[in-house]
């Protein structure tokens, strides 16, 4: 058990991978703060009172849901690329565009969201 | 590199075993999540949702439609939001989510758990965590 990498923390973080090594990194993040923070969410709707209520406020902060909004924007999006891209094996050579497309299509609409989220919390 | 052909062996040469099997999973229950999510967005709007929620609570009803997550707003009567059409759409999407966000979890621990001991250790906790999730969500789904 444990980590075993060939090379020291500071020569991965150089490591440039460019577009598709950010967006491996941003999926992973995504799906794991989504398995952390909805199995919460989960939790505390089911055990209720003080500790779902206080849970379920943080849960509602307008930061945590900008958070949470990218979290599952990023891994649906970047999940639907992969999914397309594996199922029709010929695109692979063009992963690079699509993880272009891909920011197109992130971009705007998680700016719209996060515009909503603040113009709420803003009353 | 550009010019590389794709090369792509058929099923049946290739072999199904489970990891090939939740590879394909993983891809297919994104989809499914998917034709759900639109779903419940679409039956949102046909119930209504246009004249009595936001747009951030559609979107809250769309990742998962459960009648909590409308109580809030200005629906004024939400009957025909908890129908037991309503509780297994959103029951179908709690079970597709567990499923692909505990093999994702696995599939995170196995780049950095390698002992063979370790990972059968992953893989009961996944199970256990599986089953329990699964469990919890379908209680609070069905009670709320």
């Amino acid at each position: 058990m444990g980590l075993k990498r060939n090379v020291s923390l500071a020569t991965a973080l150089r490591y440039k991978g460019q577009g598709p090594m950010l967006t491996f990194v941003l999926h992973r993040i995504g799906g794991l703060g989504m398995a952390i923070f909805i199995t919460m969410h989960i939790l505390a709707s089911f055990v209720g009172g003080k500790t779902g209520a206080f849970l379920n406020n943080f849960y509602e902060n307008w930061l945590f849901q900008i958070f949470i909004f990218f979290c599952v924007l990023f891994h649906a999006i970047n999940g639907l690329r992969i999914t397309i891209v594996d199922l029709f094996p010929r695109l692979i050579p063009h992963e690079r565009e699509a993880i272009w497309v891909e920011w197109a299509v992130f971009i705007p609409l998680f700016a719209i969201a996060v515009f909503v989220i603040i113009r709420t919390a803003g009353g | 590199m550009a010019t590389t052909k794709s090369r792509t062996l058929p099923l049946s040469k290739r072999g199904l075993n489970f990891e090939m099997f939740m590879w394909l999973f993983t891809r297919l229950s994104a989809l499914g999540m998917y034709a759900i999510i639109l779903f419940a967005i679409l039956g949102a709007l046909y119930m209504g949702a246009r004249n009595e929620m936001s747009f951030a609570d559609v979107l809250r009803w769309g990742f998962m439609p459960n009648v909590t997550h409308v109580q809030n707003t200005n629906v004024s009567d939400t009957a025909p939001w908890s129908t037991p059409f309503w509780r297994l759409t959103a029951s179908a999407l709690l079970l597709l989510a567990v499923a692909h966000g505990v093999h994702g979890l696995v599939v995170i621990a196995d780049d950095y758990i390698v002992s063979t001991r370790g990972r059968q250790i992953v893989r009961l906790l996944s199970i256990i965590m599986m089953a329990s999730m699964s469990l919890i969500g379908l209680y609070v789904l069905w009670t709320s």
